[in-house]
């Protein structure tokens, strides 16, 4: 097992993307951030703590979004369904997703497919600790990324939020 | 995640773990339907036909409903206006229907054990959506879901099942279900609609009272008197039987305390139940009903896979 980010680099990789994300949308105003379930609302609580030294808290619109039922493998094997967990309107919002690792797509795929449930955003950016280069399935590409690292398939990362983040195989 | 079976025929042969996933599967769906579009995709690529060889309306318009919200693709068949009124064999009609790329069966028979025969000859997943006097599993399901929604747990609740027992698969599934939650059970009713060996062969309490039964249960759930499947008088007359039997609005206030009432449907009111009750600030009626459109999603997702 290899570490890629440890305890503290995680924390301020953290840091970093919150203040991209702010960089880019100035006042939040228009502006959601939604954590994907289950391990990217690791990612996103964390991100949103960073966000309450930069901004008023009221400021913040911050939601969780579960995607079991949207998934394309259903038929193949059945996910535990988490909360959904959005209580205001993203119609004509920028939603910024946040998930923990990228690879193959899939899941933003989904998560794609959930958010247009509740709404027409203006526009959809994506936000991921990790992203894992060269291995993705569809064509979806993150807009903050913490680190970048080239994988195998049979590799597996861990992001541990008490140790950091780790490669194993 | 995933059941230990590839069928629902029935809570009997389902274990503790299987309902607690169905009951918070069904929460998340419930949260579903709460939102502006309510509906999912998982199932857009299954095919479900609802074979109703007895009436029903609550209980077809629910998986119906619930297929819908899943995306399924719906097939419905009542044997009145099918070739089944031309003399098809069950086993005939399904597997003519399977040969067109059905994935599931949501059956309702009026004979017992109907669904048992077919998952021993068919591919396809079956859900048992009532089979004669024997179970009616997405009903224990969705009354559970309810009675956890209003008090937060199953364990140790006093449950009294009222009426026409022996004709109930609503009373058999129920009791199987909230036996493995670790709920407390009394079935209720006169001598004649209750089986005589119960106590010894389910470990339920018997009370022939009905107002004995009232007064120790949180919840009463109320059962249809069930005029045809008795095949001879088994009490004198509806309105004898409301006077000994009926949950009237002076019974309850004699109590001192407040019961939550449910019923499976469709009522006959002035019977078993009367109409004061029925829409009463304590009846959670409609709320099962609607609670039986999660439950029943939570089953056809569970299920929807399980052949893999």
């Amino acid at each position: 097992m290899k570490t890629i980010l440890t305890q503290q680099q995680v924390a301020l990789t953290v840091k970093r993307l919150a203040q991209q994300v702010f960089e880019n949308h100035m006042q939040l105003d228009n502006t959601v951030l939604i954590g994907l379930q289950p391990r990217g609302i690791y990612v996103s609580d964390r991100i949103v703590d960073e966000m309450k030294g930069l901004i008023a808290n009221d400021k913040i619109n911050y939601g969780k979004l579960d995607i079991t039922f949207y998934r394309d493998d259903v038929r193949m094997q059945i996910h535990k369904a988490n909360k959904t967990d959005i209580n205001f309107s993203i119609e004509g919002k920028n939603v910024v997703l946040i998930d923990d690792v990228l690879w193959t797509g899939r899941t933003i795929r989904a998560a794609m497919d959930a958010l247009l449930d509740f709404g027409r955003p203006s526009k959809v950016e994506l936000c991921v600790l990790i992203d894992r280069r060269f291995s993705r399935e569809y064509p979806i590409q993150p807009d903050y990324v913490g680190r970048s690292i080239d994988t195998f398939a049979n590799q597996k990362v861990l992001v541990n939020f008490e140790e950091g983040v780790q490669l194993m195989g | 995640m995933k059941l230990s079976t590839k069928h629902l025929l029935g809570i009997k042969n389902l274990t503790k773990e299987d309902i607690e996933i169905i009951l918070s599967t069904a929460s998340n769906f419930k949260d579903v339907l709460q939102r502006p579009v309510k509906k999912v995709p998982s199932l857009r690529d299954v095919t479900i036909v609802n074979l109703f060889y007895e009436n029903s309306t609550r209980t077809r318009m629910s998986f119906e409903l619930a297929e819908k919200r899943l995306s399924a693709d719906t097939l419905n068949f009542a044997a009145s206006s099918s070739s089944a009124a031309k003399g098809e064999t069950l086993l005939d009609t399904v597997n003519n229907i399977l040969s067109m790329k059905v994935d599931m069966v949501v059956m309702r028979h009026s004979a017992s054990g109907a669904p048992h025969f077919l998952a021993k000859h068919i591919p396809a997943a079956i859900v048992n959506a009532g089979d004669g006097i024997n179970e009616h599993p997405t009903q224990a399901l969705l009354d559970a879901f309810s009675m956890q929604e209003k008090f937060g747990s199953l364990q140790g609740l006093k449950v009294a099942i009222i009426g026409d027992i022996m004709h109930s698969r609503v009373a058999l599934s129920n009791i199987y279900l909230l036996q493995k939650m670790g709920a407390e059970i009394v079935v209720a009713g006169p001598p004649t609609l209750i089986p005589k060996y119960i106590s010894e062969a389910l470990n339920v309490r018997v009370e022939y009272n009905i107002k004995n039964a009232l007064q120790w249960c949180d919840v009463a759930n109320v059962l249809r008197i069930q005029l045809e499947r008795q095949n001879q008088p088994l009490f004198s007359s509806l309105r004898e039987y409301n006077l000994a039997y009926g949950v009237s609005q002076k019974l309850l206030d004699s109590l001192g305390k407040q019961i939550t009432i449910m019923h499976p449907g469709p009522i006959n009111r002035g019977v078993e139940l009367d109409s004061d009750v029925a829409d009463g600030n304590n009846s959670i009626i409609l709320n099962q009903v609607e609670n039986g459109v999660a439950v029943r999603m939570a089953v056809l997702y569970l299920l929807s896979n399980n052949g893999n």
